[in-house]
């Protein structure tokens, strides 16, 4: 009896997702103590207890702005793929496109985006519209970057072997190039879900009467700490949530994927 | 088992030596940004209906060069091959290749990857996948049908692999260095299975190889290429009876010809 619940209990403690958790409680109980023991008054760091106190007082409102935040930012992480990966394809195809985009690609991504967030409030008025650019903006470039990698990184005896059976382009892009590309783009999307709760989050604090950026914004304005981390939380929660979808639809799409094959293997 | 294969008989046999592949003053230079590579001086080379010839050459010779030209993956700088009294153009349909990586998709099943070309060519599915079947089933991968190729040892990955090059019955099979990434055993074992492939539906198998003994052991005739800008040094017709056994490595004839092969590259350098 008491064997089987020491295992189970083993079994618990080894399991992928009580790690993280086990750190998180770690890291939340120093910042407990930290705060206690030097005294750091709330206008500056808040304690833990502070900010749950925060979540029971202002919950409804900050789940409520939390929805825009995360409307925004599944719209501009949408658009990524959708137009981050046929650009990738593009860009891996050509050559001539290659040479002409990916350096005006890169250099775009040295423009500091929260500088020129503004504009889109300019030119979009306020409202979802620049939220949901400005999360594209960061989040379509990991796409791009990874799709391209995935779309060369074809072996070039398998290049061969499709056109040995003389495949069309599109027997080729749908049998070989695309389901080889697939790994690579997952690893972009990946990054480009988490980068774009991060956009969405510079759109609403740039112009916006909604959204946890702009709770962000305002609760600084007015020195509610608590509030403030309270919302960062809700923020850092939506992020993670929405990886973890991502990494499920990856399950789906490729349970081939190398980095999910683990179960059984044949000799001979 | 062998409904399916392309057998021979005793009638078949005057037909069985007429040219298949001729390749006519045949050259490549490829032409890259730091300039020409010279690749393949002029070859002249007939290898003849159901004929089994091996290649073998120092590395950078040409010898994947060669195959690419045959396979019709790339245009030759000057000459030509013919392929039944056909220049070859494009890729031709009645030939299969083998690389030296299985080049398996990873998202799909043994049986899937066999069945490939069928589906790129649009041949009839139904008679293709009993053959691919029978053809897994004598490549000694009965029950692996549904495995995937990661699941699968090298060696039996190489072997879907030669499955897949099959499963049109093409009269021609190219194979560069198919085994060149087994290890010994393997090699040996897929070596005695090439030959049963070779017995058993006569195809035509032009196999490069950098292992000396493994051409004269599966081959008619070895093709020994000098080094770069590749061109025939000689070619040896392999007198020794089939089918052969491993032990027939022992055989005096056996020895002796590995021993000149291998003299025209010790004149100069080495063979890899
Ligand atoms: N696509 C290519 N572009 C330029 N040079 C090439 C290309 N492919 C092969 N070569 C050159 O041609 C020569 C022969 O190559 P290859 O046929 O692959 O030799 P082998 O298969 O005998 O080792 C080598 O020197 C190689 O560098
Ligand atoms: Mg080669």
């Amino acid at each position: 009896m008491a064997t089987t619940s020491v295992r189970t209990l083993a079994r618990i403690v080894d399991s992928p997702w009580v790690r993280p958790l086990g750190l998180l409680v770690l890291l939340i109980v120093l910042w407990d103590v930290t705060v206690r023991l030097f005294a750091i008054p709330p206008y500056l760091i808040p304690a833990p207890i502070d900010v749950i106190k925060a979540f029971r007082v202002e919950g409804p409102m900050l789940l409520a702005e939390s929805v825009p935040t995360t409307l925004a930012t599944i719209g501009g992480f949408l658009l990524s793929a959708a137009i981050g990966i046929p650009l990738a394809m593009l860009i891996a195809g050509s050559r001539t496109i290659e040479s002409y985009l990916y350096p005006l690609l890169v250099f775009s991504q040295s423009i500091p985006k929260v500088a020129i967030a503004p504009l889109f409030v300019v030119w979009f008025g306020f409202g979802m519209t620049p939220k949901v650019i400005s999360a594209f903006l960061l989040g379509v470039f990991p796409v791009i970057v990874s799709g391209v990698q995935g779309f060369k990184s074809l072996d070039p005896d398998m290049r061969d072997l499709a056109r040995s059976m003389k495949a069309s382009w599109l027997q080729s892009f749908v049998m070989v190039k695309l389901p080889h590309a697939m790994p690579a783009i997952f690893a972009g999307l990946k990054v480009s879900v988490t980068l774009a709760v991060v956009g969405a989050v510079v759109g609403e604090f740039v112009g916006s009467n909604s959204g946890l950026g702009f709770v962000l914004q305002r609760s600084i304005g007015n020195f509610e700490l608590p509030t403030m981390f309270a919302a960062l939380v809700l923020l850092a929660a939506i992020g993670v949530i929405l990886f973890w979808i991502v990494d499920l639809i990856e399950r789906f799409a490729i349970p081939w994927h190398a980095s999910q094959r683990q179960e059984f293997f044949v000799t001979a | 088992m062998s409904l399916s294969l392309r057998m021979v008989n005793a009638m078949d046999e005057p037909k069985a030596r007429r040219r298949l592949i001729e390749v006519r003053g045949l050259e490549k230079t490829y032409r890259t940004r730091d300039g020409d590579v010279p690749s393949l001086k002029p070859i002249d080379l007939d290898i003849h209906d159901g004929e089994f010839v091996a290649v073998v050459g120092p590395s950078g010779c040409g010898k994947s060069t060669l195959l690419k030209l045959v396979a019709g993956l790339i245009p030759p700088t000057a000459g030509a091959i013919l392929i039944e009294g056909k220049a070859v153009t494009e890729p031709p349909d009645d030939v299969g290749i083998v690389f030296q990586s299985p080049v398996l998709l990873a998202w799909r099943s043994v049986l899937r990857n066999v069945m490939m070309p069928v589906e790129v060519r649009r041949l009839d599915r139904a008679s293709h996948l009993e053959r691919a079947r029978k053809l897994l089933k004598t490549a000694g991968l009965e029950g692996f049908e549904n495995k995937y190729p990661w699941q699968l040892s090298g060696g039996m990955q190489q072997r879907t692999a030669i499955c897949r090059a099959l499963v049109h019955d093409p009269k021609i099979v190219l194979m560069d260095e198919p085994f060149g990434a087994l290890d010994a055993l393997t090699r040996e074992r897929m070596n005695l299975e090439l030959q049963r492939i070779h017995q058993e539906t006569r195809k035509t198998i032009l196999l490069i190889t950098h292992s000396i003994p493994e051409a004269v052991f599966l081959a008619d005739r070895v093709v020994v290429m000098s080094e770069r800008p590749g061109t025939i040094a000689a070619i040896y017709d392999v007198e020794l009876p089939r089918p052969r056994s491993l032990e027939d490595m022992g055989n005096p004839v056996f020895s002796a010809l590995t021993q000149t092969i291998r003299g025209h590259f010790y004149a100069r350098g080495h063979l890899d």
